[in-house]
């Protein structure tokens, strides 16, 4: 029955990451401070993101379109920043499916 | 003395880090009622690679794989080959990925077999999809209403998928041996979604096979459904409704006309590359607005690109002041100032209206 087997085994392993749900703040120097998120997603992850939401608020501030809050949309994710007097909180929020 | 050219084999490349999976499915795929060419890839990036080589027609990858795996490999080929069908099969549960996957453009999410049954519907699928590639027929130009379409695949007994695209609005409505078991919109599914897919006045549809697995999410009839659209649409066309639009004014330019969405401040357009065009109004120093939004939506897209949850929808942004919208279209960048009155959500909401006028 080895064909049956290979038709309908499965298999583990692979590299394939989740997108985490959580927090994190980070200064106006983009520094962590605190986060919520798994140990399993890298810090430097949260900087990357971290830096994108702090220029965009920047560049907003240059533009004279001040903000304090940032939302963007994915199909299946929605970040969600707010603006700490130049440092940020920022929220992961995968998005799923929607349901009945 | 006539001559006939045989139709060409549809190709298939199937992805997975599995070979015993790969040999398995080589078989099974070859022996299609199609007859097409399948090649095989244990690698996404040797995926890519035969990709860029030769014309495919359908795309079967698996989601884990190592140094690349298939969401990456899927990113990668529905941006270089739009015309190229995608189906995922994989072990993965999680809803999830699902929602990634579909978000990035796949046609079909299929978990891999775990009976006889589920693996002839899965071949039966690609069969299917193959099919409508391979089929003739007549193809032309002409506009049908979405009732009129759902009408006549339901009357048909037919089984199929409506994937409905609207500017920036997505939408697809499944129909099972000719009833309306679910449909799905944005944030929304269901009843719901079909209501808000039929409220859309124009876009365009493909016609995709249906899904057995599909659990049903609609339990009304089809003709309840639209006799209950119908008479809305009734009611609403002769309300004050903000967010429709009459063009009473044919000399009011593109921007003009989204001006009248309800709580919009200004408008600011940059056309696509390399002239990058760009038109506002209601502002009067659009040159630092413009940068700016043309910085943040391309950082904001690699971001998606790089966590793999799709392409960027929109950002909004909001203060005490005023609320601003950013998104990309096939037309350009385009930032949107909004009333501060407005909620989140209303800025959202009014900004995909705005975007699929602005396709439109």
């Amino acid at each position: 029955m080895g064909i049956m087997k290979t038709l309908f085994k499965r298999k583990g392993g692979g590299r394939l990451a989740k997108l985490h749900s959580g927090a994190f703040a980070l200064d106006r120097s983009g520094k962590i401070v605190v986060s919520t998120l798994p140990q399993s997603f890298p810090e430097s992850e949260m900087r990357a993101i971290g830096e994108r939401v702090l220029a965009f608020f920047d560049g907003a501030q240059r533009a004279q379109v001040p903000l304090q809050e940032v939302n963007v949309y994915y199909p299946s994710l929605k970040v969600t920043a707010r603006n700490l007097r130049g440092g940020a909180l920022i929220f992961l929020l995968p998005q799923t499916l929607p349901k009945n | 003395m006539s001559s006939t050219v045989a139709p060409a084999r549809s190709k298939i490349l199937l992805v997975d880090d599995d070979q015993d999976y790969l040999e398995v499915y080589w078989e099974i795929l070859k022996r299609l009622p199609s007859g097409p060419e399948v090649h095989t890839a244990s690698t996404g990036a040797r995926a890519l690679a035969l990709l860029e080589s030769e014309t495919f027609n359908l795309l079967i990858v698996d989601l884990n794989m190592p140094k690349m795996d298939g969401l990456q490999v899927i990113a990668i080929a529905r941006r270089k080959y739009p015309q190229l069908k995608i189906v995922v099969w994989t072990c993965i549960a999680d809803e999830q990925f699902r929602a990634r996957a579909y978000g990035m453009g796949v046609d079909q999410y299929w978990q891999k077999p775990g009976s006889e049954q589920d693996r002839q519907h899965l071949v039966d699928s690609v069969e299917s999809l193959l099919q409508r590639e391979v089929q003739g027929g007549f193809r032309g130009v002409q506009s049908k209403s979405l009732v009129d379409l759902i009408q006549l695949e339901c009357l048909s007994q037919n089984s199929t998928t409506l994937k409905i695209a609207n500017g920036a609005l997505n939408g697809r409505i499944w129909i099972q041996s000719g009833e309306l078991i679910d449909a799905e919109a944005e944030d929304l599914r269901g009843e719901a979604a079909f209501r808000a897919i039929l409220g859309w006045k124009a876009g365009s549809f493909e016609l995709q096979p249906g899904d057995e697995m599909r659990p049903r999410a609609i339990f009304s009839s089809y003709q309840a459904l639209l006799l209950e659209v119908a008479q809305a649409m009734d009611e609403a066309g002769g309300a004050e409704n903000s967010e429709v639009l009459h063009m009473s004014d044919e000399s009011a330019s593109p921007l003009m006309v989204l001006s009248r969405f309800n709580g919009v401040q200004f408008i600011l357009s940059v056309g696509p590359r390399p002239q990058c065009e760009m038109k506002s109004w209601g502002l009067e120093t659009p040159d630092h607005i413009s940068e700016w939004t043309q910085e943040s939506l391309k950082s904001f897209s690699a971001m998606g690109d790089h966590l793999q949850a799709g392409p960027l929808q929109q950002v909004t942004g909001m203060s005490l002041t005023s609320h601003v919208a950013l998104a990309e279209s096939v037309k350009g960048d385009l930032c949107v100032g909004f009333r501060s009155t407005l909620r989140s959500d209303e800025v959202r909401e009014t900004m995909r209206n705005i975007l699929a006028k602005w396709a439109s």
